[in-house]
């Protein structure tokens, strides 16, 4: 803490300032003093470590992963349809590794190393410092732990260092997710040599020092770091992961009000404002010289989850009438602004294994009262509505709007907003909320991780607490199988029709994530949902 | 004389412990009682039970209260204010880190308040029923009247947005400024100190608009307090006397009941900074001010024990101290009250 | 509130003191009007207004104000003028709540620390200390977040955090008076302490209490307009008007300036009223004013 100011220190700043207020305004810098090579991004999320691995960092310090490490392998690029670059699921890209190989039992997965790869300090990137990494994913503990099992990494023993440039995974099972989860952000590859340095007895994986200072081979080095206001990046002009990026600095800023970072992009005070509103988007589109991407989110879905732990929600009838009780389209245009992908209205038959998918309900007053007329509860009953404070932006015109339409057939709701820390804790981890809204989205890409998540009891984001012996059996069967196996479709498709049947979760519509650029280009959405900056370029206006 | 008025403020002192005890008391009571469990938000989005233990063990919740209680206090009178979960800092440092920015706006936005509301209230204590009376309370009111987020809102639409005189709301300093070299941590008295006028210039621009929505906001209890204490002062029997004694209209306003009205004056100022210093967090909300009210509020939001407790703790000290140079100034003032 | 300029009943002319007073100072005349006005929105307002504020009406969303909707819809297509309007009974009501509940116990409080000194002054003096110590505006929120964000709760979370300004006034003030030459004649000419205390030393505190009263029934409302903006306010749907700006203060920079303006110019009108209110109660209860 800092001294009591004095008296004398008082006097001194107010007449300094005084005095300079009503001096007439010096002139303004120009916005674009700061180069064509300096992109500045502002966010309302805070980063809060540079290191994914330590417990407690937030969402938005993934992309310091992303930026500032390389993994042995990343996703291909694909366009978007019609909204600019996407990751793409289906192509495995080299990123550190040069090469890969999986054994014919699929056991396992032989890498060779880059041989020009190396780190920040000039040092080279070997197999010992990957080994290093991924025992250090799967022992700390907490997210990067978990996230490392779901494709089958589990144990320090699965990694081997066969010499410098060759480095082999060696896996329990085959499994399609396991060479898909060497690509999301986790499994980053540290300079082990820094970090070992750095470590203690008490913290052998150097916790402490990454937190602060990064230290990989990747696009971007930190710059500056000044939590809670800005994370400057620093291109690696060294780099052989892919492309060299185009812009030399990056200056992400953390602005906590949407209103003051939707008037900077549209003044073109920044070049890129990321995570916006649904409704920013939409008008921010219709401008001149601001481009909006609104990429649907992969694997995502805003959903209604009636918990079955709760009596009137035991009842299929009662969960069945809330779903064609719900005003689709006039949440769909008050919560997302149109922005995203509808989830109602589907077929009735299931054809293939997309996912997200409609569901096969639409909002039908009279259907709605049959079902609740059928049901136990054909008098109504009462119950909260609960919403994340975090999140009340989509959620509370949402949970609004079905208020309105829920007392319509007799069922009364409160709606009750929920802190965030507390929300967590209510609605995943206890699974107490009788009727919630919630928005799991899997990283993986695929229908079966989406049910492994969120329809399996038990499960984090089964938040309905949720029981089927038969989804139960299938997902455990697909969660690994390879997708063009033809057991596969099948079983997927049985999967759907019994959630649709069942609806512990009632989906809503797909999110989209929006981002604008106003003097920035070549934008590229990733499932991590962070902001990556590598392929960024200048506008050619 | 010397000794015994060190011996008071040394008593006075003494007299602020067990409100700092209470405070850590209370602080530590109150975050334990906010609802959610801080373990299961900071391990994660796909955290499954046996990793929110995990984290549980790490943060050293899994503990008895009075236990974690004992640590707290241990800890505390090592000078160690545990570690923010959510900034991932050492609350020390971020509160280092902030103050200096809510102090600096704090302060500014107080003295621009002094500035036009002790005259203002002076002026309408001296012409009662004027005018001007009704004038300086209309403004002053609808000062007070806006919420400051709204005020701070609509200044950033109206000066950055529309007009463009102001700049980017961004913080402390534009990113093209490079914060100088860290002394008291204000910036404004920090680059007079490095010499780097530009950057001065720069603070002062980003400070004006969050500090005019804070002044605005401040006004009216300065104000209305100096044009009350002067008013009673005024009509109090020494100043008729004073006045019957022939003194000079100025003596008898600036000498006399100005002496007496301060009083109250500085009651209300203590009282308005400390308030200021705590309510600024919506400010520094809508101007992304990197300050410790927006640092208090996410760390309640999330449940950030340590944080919270740094926070109440720190805010705390700084009250006990200014009481402390109020109850000396109340002495000097007005010898009627002493210490007892 | 209004029962309080009545407290020291002891003159005749009291009506026609009040009536002086309101023809000497227009802007009290005013203040009362808007009061009167605010009170009837608060009585009356829900079976006056044109539209039901809580139905939605997503096709009609966003729109300007019109000879329909006077302060235009909002993002549901809501009436923003019917909310506003219902809004101020629940508005009024958290905010004269809890102000009275600061007044009643600080006052108590603070008079008796003022009078009687000594240990009871000391001790008091402490816990006043410890809470003013707090950060209000963050104990506030931490009152409301532990107790969960019911009307109840926001109005005691107010009124603890008022408490140590009107005890501290009331001590002040007293204390300064308790060895005044009319407080010795009053107890020489055989009055009780308590007697002394009520009817002799407290009056003179009222004028400055006035100030504070009318200051924080303003700050009461902005308080719980600033929980809404952290989301820690009343439960949506209820209007409330610092939800309003809060929420429409999202919107001012895409141009629907008229969500968080009109409810943020009623919000002002209605703080500027009391805050105008209470310089003219001040002038009504000076005893100084009246000889």
């Amino acid at each position: 803490m800092t001294t009591q100011p004095t008296r004398r220190q008082f006097l001194k700043i107010s007449g300094a300032t005084i005095g300079a207020a009503m001096l007439p305004f010096l002139k303004a810098v120009p916005a674009d003093a700061a180069g064509s090579d300096v992109l500045v991004a502002v966010t309302g999320q805070t980063i809060n470590s540079l290191d994914l691995h330590r417990t407690g960092t937030n969402r938005a310090s993934y992309q310091v992963a992303v930026n500032c490490y390389d993994r042995l392998v990343s996703f291909g690029t694909k366009s978007a349809d019609g909204e600019g670059l996407s990751y793409d699921y289906s192509t495995i890209v080299p990123e550190l590794a040069e090469s890969w190989t999986v054994s014919d039992d699929g056991l396992a997965i032989t890498f060779k190393l880059k041989s020009d790869a190396i780190f920040w300090d000039g040092s080279k990137v070997t197999a010992a410092d990957v080994k290093w990494s991924f025992d250090r994913a799967v022992s700390v503990g907490g997210f990067p732990t978990v996230q490392m099992k779901a494709g089958g990494l589990e144990r320090p023993e699965q990694f081997e260092a066969v010499d410098d440039e060759t480095f082999v995974v060696h896996l329990d099972r085959p499994s399609k997710l396991s060479l898909p989860d060497l690509a999301v952000p986790v499994p980053f590859i540290v300079n082990s040599a820094v970090a070992m340095e750095h470590g203690t007895d008490d913290d052998p994986w150097a916790m402490e020092y990454l937190h602060k200072t990064p230290a990989g081979s990747g696009a971007y080095k930190v710059a500056a770091w000044e939590q809670g206001q800005q994370l400057v990046y620093e291109r690696n002009d060294a780099w052989v992961g892919g492309p060299l990026p185009a812009f030399k600095r990056v200056v992400l800023r953390e602005v906590p009000s949407p209103a003051t970072r939707r008037a900077l992009i549209e003044r073109g005070d920044v070049q890129l404002s990321f995570d916006i509103p649904n409704k920013d988007a939409l008008e921010l589109d219709a401008m001149d010289g601001v481009t909006v991407y609104s990429t649907p989110i992969e694997n995502c879905i805003h959903c209604l989850c009636p918990n079955t732990a709760f009596e009137p929600f035991r009842d299929a009838n009662v969960r069945k009438a809330l779903a064609y009780a719900i005003p689709y389209e006039a949440i769909f245009q008050t919560a997302a602004y149109g922005r995203g992908v509808p989830m109602w209205g589907g077929d009735a038959t299931i054809e293939d294994t997309a996912w997200p998918r409609k569901a096969p309900y639409m909002t039908d007053m009279d259907k709605a009262k049959e079902h609740m007329a059928m049901s136990g509860f054909a008098d109504g009953f009462e119950v909260p509505l609960s919403i994340s404070l975090d999140l009340a932006d989509w959620m509370e015109p949402t949970a609004l709007l079905m208020q309105e339409a829920f007392a319509q057939i007799g069922i009364t709701t409160e709606i009750e907003k929920i802190p965030g820390a507390n929300w967590r804790t209510a609605a995943l981890v206890e699974k107490r909320l009788p009727l919630h809204l919630e928005n799991f989205g899997g990283w993986l890409n695929t229908p079966d991780y989406y049910f492994f998540w969120a329809y399996k009891e038990g499960h984090l984001f089964n938040s309905s607490n949720y029981r089927n012996d038969e989804v139960e059996a299938l997902v455990d069967e697909t969660l690994h199988l390879a997708m063009d196996d033809p057991e596969y479709a099948p079983k997927i498709k049985r999967m759907f029709q019994i959630a649709f049947e069942d609806l512990p979760r009632i989906p809503l519509w797909q999110p989209a994530l929006n981002v604008a650029l106003n003097g920035a280009s070549d934008y590229e959405f990733w499932f991590h949902r962070q902001l990556d900056v590598r392929p960024l370029k200048q506008a050619t206006a | 004389m010397v000794s015994t008025r060190t011996r008071i403020i040394l008593g006075r002192m003494a007299q602020a412990l067990p409100v700092v005890a209470g405070v850590v008391v209370i602080s530590f009571l109150l975050t334990r009682a906010l609802p959610g469990d801080p373990a299961a938000f900071f391990a994660g989005a796909a955290a499954d039970e046996q990793s929110i233990a995990e984290v549980r063990q790490a943060l050293g919740l899994d503990q008895p209260l009075i236990r974690q209680f004992l640590i707290y206090v241990g800890d505390l009178a090592t000078g160690d204010l545990g570690t923010s979960i959510s900034t991932g800092q050492p609350v020390a440092t971020d509160l280092a880190n902030r103050l200096p920015a809510s102090l600096e706006l704090t302060l500014v936005a107080l003295f621009l308040s002094c500035g036009v509301a002790l005259p203002l209230g002076i002026l309408a204590a001296t012409r009662p029923g004027s005018w001007i009376d009704h004038l300086c309370r209309v403004l002053v009111t609808a000062g007070v009247s806006l919420p400051t987020f709204f005020t701070g809102i609509v200044l950033i639409y109206v000066f950055y947005y529309l007009l463009g005189v102001a700049p980017s709301p961004l913080g402390r300093l534009d990113f093209i400024f490079i914060a100088p070299p860290n002394v008291t941590g204000f910036y404004l008295v920090d680059s007079a100190l490095a010499g780097d006028w530009e950057t001065w210039v720069g603070a002062l621009k980003q400070l004006i608009l969050p500090a005019v929505t804070l002044a605005l906001f401040t006004l009216a209890p300065i104000a209305r307090m100096t044009r009350a204490a002067m008013l009673s002062a005024l009509s109090s029997d020494f100043i008729r006397t004073a006045r019957a004694a022939g003194l000079s209209r100025r003596k008898v306003l600036f000498g006399y009941a100005l002496r007496n009205a301060l009083l109250p004056v500085i009651t209300t100022l203590g009282m308005v900074f400390s308030f200021t210093l705590g309510a600024n967090v919506l400010v520094e909300k809508v101007f992304a001010w990197p300050g410790i009210g927006s640092y208090a509020v996410e760390a309640l939001v999330v449940s950030d024990y340590a944080a919270v407790q740094g926070f109440v703790l720190a805010m705390a000290l700084l009250f006990v101290a200014l009481n402390l140079v109020i109850d000396i100034a109340y002495a000097l003032i007005d010898p009627r009250i002493g210490f007892s | 509130m209004t029962d309080i300029p009545l407290s020291p009943p002891k003159s005749q002319g009291a009506l026609a003191h009040v009536g002086h007073v309101l023809r000497e100072n227009p802007v009290t005349m005013v203040a009362f009007a808007l009061f009167a006005m605010f009170v009837g929105c608060a009585i009356f307002g829900p079976a006056l207004v044109p539209y039901d504020p809580l139905q939605s009406n997503a096709a009609n969303a966003l729109q300007p104000p019109s000879g329909a909707h006077w302060f235009g819809t909002d993002s549901l297509g809501r009436d923003v003028f019917s909310r506003v309007i219902v809004a101020t009974r629940l508005d009024l009501l958290i905010s004269v709540a809890a102000v009275a509940l600061s007044f009643v116990v600080g006052s108590a409080l603070g008079a008796a620390a003022g009078y009687w000194g000594g240990w009871i002054d000391t001790v008091l003096n402490r816990i006043l200390d410890t809470i003013m110590a707090f950060p209000l505006f963050v104990l506030a929120m931490g009152i409301v977040a532990a107790l969960g964000n019911t009307i109840e709760n926001i109005v005691y979370a107010t009124a603890i955090i008022n408490v140590p300004f009107y005890a501290r006034l009331v001590r002040a003030e007293v204390n300064i008076r308790r060895e005044a030459g009319f407080a010795r004649a009053a107890r020489l000419a055989g009055n009780s302490d308590l007697r002394v205390l009520a009817l002799h030393i407290f009056p003179n505190a009222l004028p400055p209490m006035m100030v504070q009263l009318s200051l924080n029934l303003g700050w009461a409302i902005l308080n719980a307009a600033g929980l809404s903006f952290i989301g820690l306010g009343v439960r949506p749907p209820t209007p409330e008007w610092g939800i309003m700006v809060a929420e429409g203060a999202n919107f001012i920079v895409s141009g629907e300036w008229w969500l968080a303006l009109f409810p943020g110019l009623w919000l002002m009108l209605a703080v500027f009223t009391f805050n105008l209110l209470g310089d003219g109660l001040r002038d009504m209860v000076d005893p100084r004013k009246r000889t």
